[in-house]
C-alpha cells in the first residue's frame, strides 16, 4: 500500500471520527435543549418565563459548548451542570445560562456588557443575539484564553478587556443590558449608572457550583432601581399552612 | 539503654506522633478544604487502628515472631506515610463543592479517606506488635502509649503557635522515625544488623526532611476566598501567620479594590476606602479598612441600630478586622468594646496593621479584648446600649453550607439570653446575616431569638423585634423593651432612604414587605408572622429546612439539612436544586457511609474469613462489643463538641478531649487488666452503672462549670475539662477488657470477632455521633450511649 493511500485512509478515518464526534455533540446538544425546555416549563411560576425566547434556544442548540470547557471535561460539556474551568472559576449550568440570557431580553440592536468573561461562553451566546458585546474579565489568564477562543470562533462583535469590572466600560455606556456572570459580592453602583433607563441587569447570587438564585435589576425610565430575586427551581420552602 | 526503656520511649514517641498527626489533620484539612472534612479525622484514626488489629489477627501465631522487624518497619512506614499520604491526598482532584453534581467525586473522597487513614494503620500496628511481643509488660507499654498521646496532643497545640502545620508534619514524621530507630523489640540493640541503625535512621530522617515543601504545604481549594482573590490581577499576599486557631493571611489587591461592604444599599452614594483582606484558613474573609471616607458604613443594613440610637455604648462580638468597630465610631458611638476570638488575628489588627486599619483596636474610647465572645458575655459585667454581631462567615461559605457540622455557640437560645443580660434598659441587640433564598439563617435566627425571649418570660416578643433585608444581608434587632412608635418610624425611614425591605416590624402591613428587592413571596415576613403565632412549632416542622432554634445542646446553627427534603431537591437536579443542599452535611453523611464500608472491608470481612477457624459468632458477644464501640464513641464525640463551648476552639477542644479520653480510658483498661483476678463478678455492670451515674452528674454540673470557668485562663479551663472527664473516661475504659477477658475464658475463638465488631462500630460511631447530635442534640446521643452501656452490662452479666 502506498504512502499516499495510507495518508488518504488516515485522513478519511480522522474526518470520520471528527464527524462522528460532531454528531455525538449534536445529539447531546439536542438532548440538553430538551432538558432545558422541560425545566423552563416546570419552573414557569418561579421564573415568570413560561417558555424561553426561541432565538436563545437556537443559539444554545448550535454553539459548540465543548470548545469552552477544558479538554478533559469535553465529555461532560453538555451535562446540565456547572463545570470547573480553572483558576477557581466555573462555566455556568446551561439551564442557568439560558435563563440569564432570556431574562436579559436581548434585542438585535442591543449593546450588552458582560462582567466576568470566564470561558467566553456567555459572551458567545449573547453575541449571536445582539449587535455588540463588551466583556471584562478580572483574571488575566482566563481573559486571554477567552479572547483567543472567541477570535478563533470568528466573533467580530465581541470586545474583551482584562480589567476590574466594577467600573464597567463607561466609554461604551449606556448599555441595554448588563450580565454579571461572576457571582457578585456587591452590585457596583457604576454598573447601575451605565444601565440605560429601561435596561436590565442579571446577576447570579451564590458561589462557585452553588449559584442558587438570579437577581434581575431593572432601571425604570425615571432611573429608579428595583431588583427581583428569582429562584430558578420549582421549590417552595414551606408547604404547610402559614397563619 | 535498657530494652524496656527503649520500648517505652519508642511507643511513647510513636503515640505522640500518631495523636499529633490526628490533630494536625484537623488543621490541614480545614486549610485545604473547609472544616467540613475535619469531622472525619477521629474515624480515620479508628479505621487505621481497627484494620491493623485485623491484620495482626490474620498473622495469628506468626505476629510474635515477626514483631521486632515489623515494629521497625511499621514505625518507619508511619514516618514516611504521614507526610506522603497527605501530599498525595491533597493532589487528588477532589472537590467537596462538586459532590452534589459529579459522581466522580465520591470515589475520590473515598481515596482521600483511605490515604489519610494509612499512617494510623502503621502506627497502630506497632502498638499491637508491642503488646503481643511484651505481653508481660502490657501495663507499662500501655502507660507509655497513653503518656505519649497526651504529650503529643499538648505539644502539638503549643508548637502550632510557632511552627506552620507543614513543619509540624515533618516533626511528627521525625518523632516516628526516632521511634523506629530505637528498634525496641530487638533483644540486643548492638547486634550486627544494629550497625546499620544510624545509617537507616539518617536515611529515614533525611527522606522526611527532603520531602519537598511544595508537596506538604497545604494547597487550599481554588474555590476558597483567598485563592479567588489571589487570582485577581495585582493581588498579592502580604503576610501569613499560623496558630492553633487557624492560618491567617493578609492579602492586598491594589489594582482591583476589595470594596467589601456586606449588604450595601443599591442606592449607596459612597464606597469603601482601600481595604486589606484578612483570611482565616483561606476563607472567612474580614477586612482591615484604611482611614478615609466611611460614609458607606451608614448605607448597610447593619447601620440600622445607629438610626435608632445616638451616641451608644457598643459591644461588637466576633469583631474580626474591626469593620463593625469602625462603623460604630463613624456612626457616633461614644465607646466600643470589641471582642475577637482569635488572639493572633486580634494582635495582627491591633499591632501589625495598626495604621493600615485606622488604629481600630487602640485609642481611648476602645476596649479591645481577645476572648471567646460567648465566654466574654458570661463574665462581663458592663451593660451596653448596643450589641452588634456581624455576619458569621463568608458569603461563599454560607452558600456552600461549609459550616453545617461546626458548632456555633454564639447563635444559640442560651447565647441570646447571655447577650440580652448585657443590654442596658432599652438597649439593642443586632444580628446581621447573609441572606439566602429560600431563607435559612435569618429564619433560624428569628426562631432562636423568639425562643430565647419566650424563655425569659417575654409574653409578646414581637413587640421587641425588627428585621430588614437587602439583596444580600438581613439585620435583626432585638430591643430590651418594646419598640416605640418613634423607633418604628425611624426604621421605616431608614429602609425607604436606602431601598431596604422591611421584613418585620410590630403591626406592619403585608404590603410593606417585599417592595424594593422582591422575591416570589415575602418569605421573611411570612416566617416572622408564623414564628410569633401559636402555630410556630407547626411552621418550623413544615419548613423544608431545619430552622428549629439552635441550643447549646444542638449548637449547629448552620445545619439546615432535612432528610425529607432530599428526594425533592435531587429530583430538581436539572433545575439546580442540588445547589440548595448543604454540602457540609452531605460530606458528613458520605463519610459515615464510607466509614461503614471501609470498616466492613478492612475489619469485618477479614475476620469473617477467619470464622472458619474461630467458629460461629454468638450474637450476645457480638452485640456486647458493638454496643461498646458505639457507646464509647458517642460519648467521646459529644464531649469533643461540647468542650468547644468551654475552650473556645475545636482544635483546643479536640486536644484536651482526646487527651482526657485516651489517658483515662487507657488507665481504666490497664487497671482492669492488672486487677482482673481481684475484680468482682459483676464488674462490668458496676462500671456501666458508675459511668452512667457520672454522665448524669456531668449533665447537672456542666452548665455551672461553663459559667464558673468563663473567668478562668485557658490552661485552667483545659485542666478542668480533663478532670471533669477523667472519671467518666476511666469507667469507659473498663467494659472492653473485662468483656475480652470473659470471652477469652468462655469462648476464646470469638476474640477476633469481638474485637472486629467493636472496631467497625467505633469507626462508624465516630461520624454517626455528629450526625445524630445535629438532629437530636447532645443529650439524646448521650442517652443512647447510656442505654447501650446498660444493654452491654445486661448482655455479659
Amino acid at each position: 500500500m502506498s504512502a499516499l493511500r495510507i495518508s488518504a485512509a488516515l485522513l478519511a478515518a480522522t474526518t470520520a471520527i471528527a464527524a462522528a464526534q460532531s454528531d455525538e455533540y449534536a445529539r447531546e446538544r439536542a438532548a440538553l435543549l430538551r432538558e432545558i425546555e422541560r425545566t423552563v416549563t416546570q419552573t414557569a411560576r418561579e421564573t415568570g418565563r413560561a417558555q424561553l425566547d426561541r432565538r436563545v434556544l437556537e443559539v444554545l442548540g448550535r454553539l459548540p459548548r465543548q470548545l469552552f470547557v477544558p479538554s478533559a471535561l469535553r465529555d461532560s460539556a453538555y451535562d446540565n451542570r456547572p463545570l470547573p474551568i480553572g483558576h477557581g472559576q466555573t462555566i455556568s449550568q446551561p439551564y442557568i445560562v439560558a435563563l440569564m440570557t432570556d431574562l436579559l431580553q436581548p434585542q438585535p440592536d442591543d449593546v450588552v456588557l458582560e462582567i466576568g468573561t470566564g470561558s467566553g461562553y456567555q459572551a458567545a451566546v449573547l453575541a449571536e443575539l445582539v449587535r455588540k458585546v463588551y466583556t471584562i474579565e478580572i483574571i488575566a489568564p482566563l481573559g486571554e484564553q477567552a479572547r483567543e477562543r472567541l477570535a478563533q470562533l470568528g466573533y467580530k462583535n465581541i470586545e474583551t478587556r482584562i480589567a476590574d469590572g466594577y467600573h464597567g466600560w463607561p466609554e461604551h455606556a449606556p448599555f441595554d443590558g448588563i450580565v454579571v456572570t461572576a457571582a457578585a459580592a456587591q452590585i457596583p453602583p457604576p454598573l447601575i449608572r451605565q444601565l440605560r433607563p429601561g435596561g436590565r441587569m442579571v446577576i447570579p447570587v451564590g458561589s462557585a457550583f452553588f449559584a442558587q438564585t438570579l437577581m434581575l435589576v431593572e432601571k425604570d425610565d425615571d432611573g429608579m432601581v428595583r431588583s427581583r430575586e428569582i429562584l430558578p427551581v420549582r421549590f417552595v420552602p414551606l408547604t404547610g399552612q402559614s397563619p | 539503654m535498657s530494652a524496656g526503656l527503649r520500648l517505652y520511649l519508642s511507643v511513647g514517641l510513636l503515640s505522640a506522633a500518631a495523636l499529633a498527626y490526628q490533630l494536625l489533620l484537623l488543621r490541614l484539612l480545614a486549610i485545604v478544604q473547609w472544616s467540613m472534612l475535619a469531622g472525619t479525622v477521629v474515624s480515620l484514626a479508628l479505621l487505621g487502628h481497627g484494620a491493623s488489629g485485623t491484620a495482626l489477627a490474620l498473622l495469628r501465631g506468626r505476629a510474635a515472631a515477626l514483631a521486632p522487624p515489623l515494629y521497625v518497619a511499621g514505625a518507619a512506614c508511619f514516618a514516611l506515610a504521614a507526610p506522603l499520604c497527605f501530599a498525595l491526598a491533597q493532589r487528588l482532584p477532589f472537590n467537596a463543592l462538586e459532590l452534589a453534581w459529579d459522581a466522580a467525586q465520591w470515589p475520590r473522597l473515598a481515596a482521600v479517606y483511605g490515604l489519610l487513614a494509612l499512617p494510623f494503620f502503621f502506627a497502630a500496628a506497632c502498638f499491637g506488635l508491642a503488646f503481643i511481643a511484651r505481653g508481660r509488660d502490657i501495663a507499662r507499654v500501655y502507660a507509655a502509649d497513653l503518656a505519649g498521646a497526651a504529650l503529643g496532643a499538648a505539644g502539638l497545640t503549643l508548637l502550632l503557635w510557632w511552627a506552620s502545620p507543614q513543619t509540624m508534619l515533618r516533626l511528627v514524621a521525625l518523632l516516628a522515625a526516632l521511634g523506629a530507630a530505637l528498634r525496641p523489640l530487638h533483644p540486643h540493640a548492638q547486634r550486627p544488623a544494629g550497625r546499620l541503625q544510624p545509617y537507616a535512621l539518617a536515611l529515614l530522617a533525611g527522606a522526611v526532611l527532603l520531602v519537598p515543601e511544595s508537596w506538604i504545604a497545604p494547597k487550599p481549594s481554588p474555590y476558597k476566598g483567598e485563592q479567588q482573590l489571589l487570582a485577581v490581577i495585582g493581588a498579592r499576599r502580604l503576610e501569613q501567620r499560623s496558630s492553633p486557631y487557624g492560618t491567617l493571611s493578609v492579602v492586598a489587591s491594589p489594582r482591583v479594590p476589595l470594596r467589601h461592604a456586606p449588604g450595601l444599599s443599591l442606592q449607596a452614594s459612597a464606597e469603601p476606602p482601600p481595604q486589606l483582606a484578612l483570611f482565616t484558613d483561606g476563607d472567612a474573609m474580614t477586612v482591615i479598612t484604611a482611614p478615609g471616607d466611611l460614609r458607606y458604613l451608614a448605607q448597610m443594613t447593619s447601620a440600622l441600630p445607629y438610626a435608632l440610637r445616638a451616641a451608644p455604648r457598643v459591644l461588637v462580638l466576633d469583631s474580626g478586622g474591626g469593620e463593625a468597630v469602625r462603623q460604630a465610631f463613624a456612626l457616633g458611638a461614644v465607646a466600643v468594646t470589641a471582642v475577637e476570638p482569635n488572639p493572633q488575628r486580634f494582635a495582627l489588627v491591633r499591632d501589625g496593621y495598626r495604621d493600615a486599619g485606622g488604629a481600630v483596636y487602640t485609642g481611648p474610647r476602645v476596649r479591645a479584648v481577645a476572648a471567646d465572645p460567648r465566654a466574654f458575655l458570661r463574665r462581663d459585667r458592663a451593660r451596653y446600649a448596643l450589641i452588634q454581631l456581624p455576619p458569621a462567615q463568608s458569603f461563599a461559605g454560607s452558600g456552600a453550607g461549609a459550616l453545617a457540622g461546626a458548632e456555633a455557640y454564639l447563635y444559640t437560645v442560651e447565647a441570646v439570653g447571655d447577650a440580652l443580660d448585657r443590654l442596658a434598659d432599652g438597649g439593642l441587640l443586632a444580628y446581621t446575616q447573609w441572606e439566602r433564598l429560600p431563607p435559612r439563617e435569618s429564619v433560624k435566627l428569628l426562631a432562636t431569638v423568639i425562643a430565647a425571649l419566650r424563655e425569659r418570660g417575654v409574653a409578646a416578643p414581637g413587640a421587641r423585634l425588627a428585621m430588614i433585608r437587602s439583596w444580600q444581608t438581613s439585620t435583626l434587632i432585638v430591643k430590651n423593651g418594646a419598640l416605640d412608635a418613634r423607633e418604628q418610624s425611624a426604621i421605616r425611614a431608614f429602609c425607604a432612604r436606602l431601598g431596604f425591605d422591611l421584613a418585620y416590624l410590630p403591626r406592619m402591613e403585608a404590603a410593606e414587605a417585599n417592595r424594593f428587592h422582591r422575591t416570589a413571596r415575602p418569605y421573611l415576613y411570612e416566617a416572622a408572622q408564623a414564628l410569633l403565632s401559636p402555630q410556630a412549632d407547626a411552621y418550623i416542622g413544615d419548613y423544608k429546612f431545619d430552622v428549629a432554634p439552635a441550643r447549646d445542646d444542638r449548637p449547629f446553627f448552620f445545619q439546615f439539612f432535612r432528610w425529607r427534603t432530599l428526594p425533592e431537591l435531587l429530583g430538581l437536579r436539572a433545575q439546580g436544586g442540588v445547589a440548595l443542599l448543604d454540602v457540609g452535611y452531605l460530606l458528613v453523611v458520605a463519610t459515615a457511609v464510607q466509614a461503614l464500608l471501609y470498616s466492613l472491608l478492612l475489619i469485618g470481612l477479614p475476620l469473617l474469613w477467619l470464622r472458619g477457624a474461630a467458629g460461629d459468632p454468638r450474637w450476645r458477644t457480638g452485640l456486647y462489643f458493638a454496643a461498646l464501640g458505639l457507646a464509647f464513641l458517642f460519648i467521646e464525640i459529644v464531649w469533643l463538641h461540647r468542650l468547644v463551648l468551654l475552650l473556645g476552639h475545636p482544635l483546643l477542644a479536640a486536644s484536651a478531649g482526646l487527651s482526657a479520653f485516651l489517658l483515662f480510658a487507657g488507665a481504666g483498661s490497664a487497671a482492669a487488666e492488672r486487677w482482673q483476678a481481684r475484680l468482682p463478678r459483676h464488674a462490668i455492670a458496676a462500671a456501666a452503672g458508675a459511668l452512667i451515674l457520672w454522665l448524669l452528674l456531668l449533665e447537672a454540673l456542666w452548665p455551672r462549670l461553663v459559667d464558673a470557668a468563663a473567668v478562668w485562663p485557658l490552661p485552667l479551663r483545659a485542666l478542668a475539662a480533663v478532670l471533669a472527664l477523667a472519671p467518666l473516661a476511666a469507667c469507659m475504659g473498663l467494659p472492653f477488657p473485662l468483656g475480652l477477658k470473659r470471652v477469652s475464658v468462655q469462648a476464646p475463638q470469638l476474640l477476633p470477632w469481638a474485637w472486629g465488631i467493636n472496631g467497625c462500630m467505633s469507626v462508624c460511631a465516630a461520624v454517626l455521633a455528629s450526625l445524630l447530635a445535629m438532629h437530636f442534640g447532645f443529650q439524646s446521643v448521650l442517652l443512647a450511649a447510656a442505654a447501650l452501656y446498660a444493654l452491654a452490662a445486661m448482655l455479659l452479666r
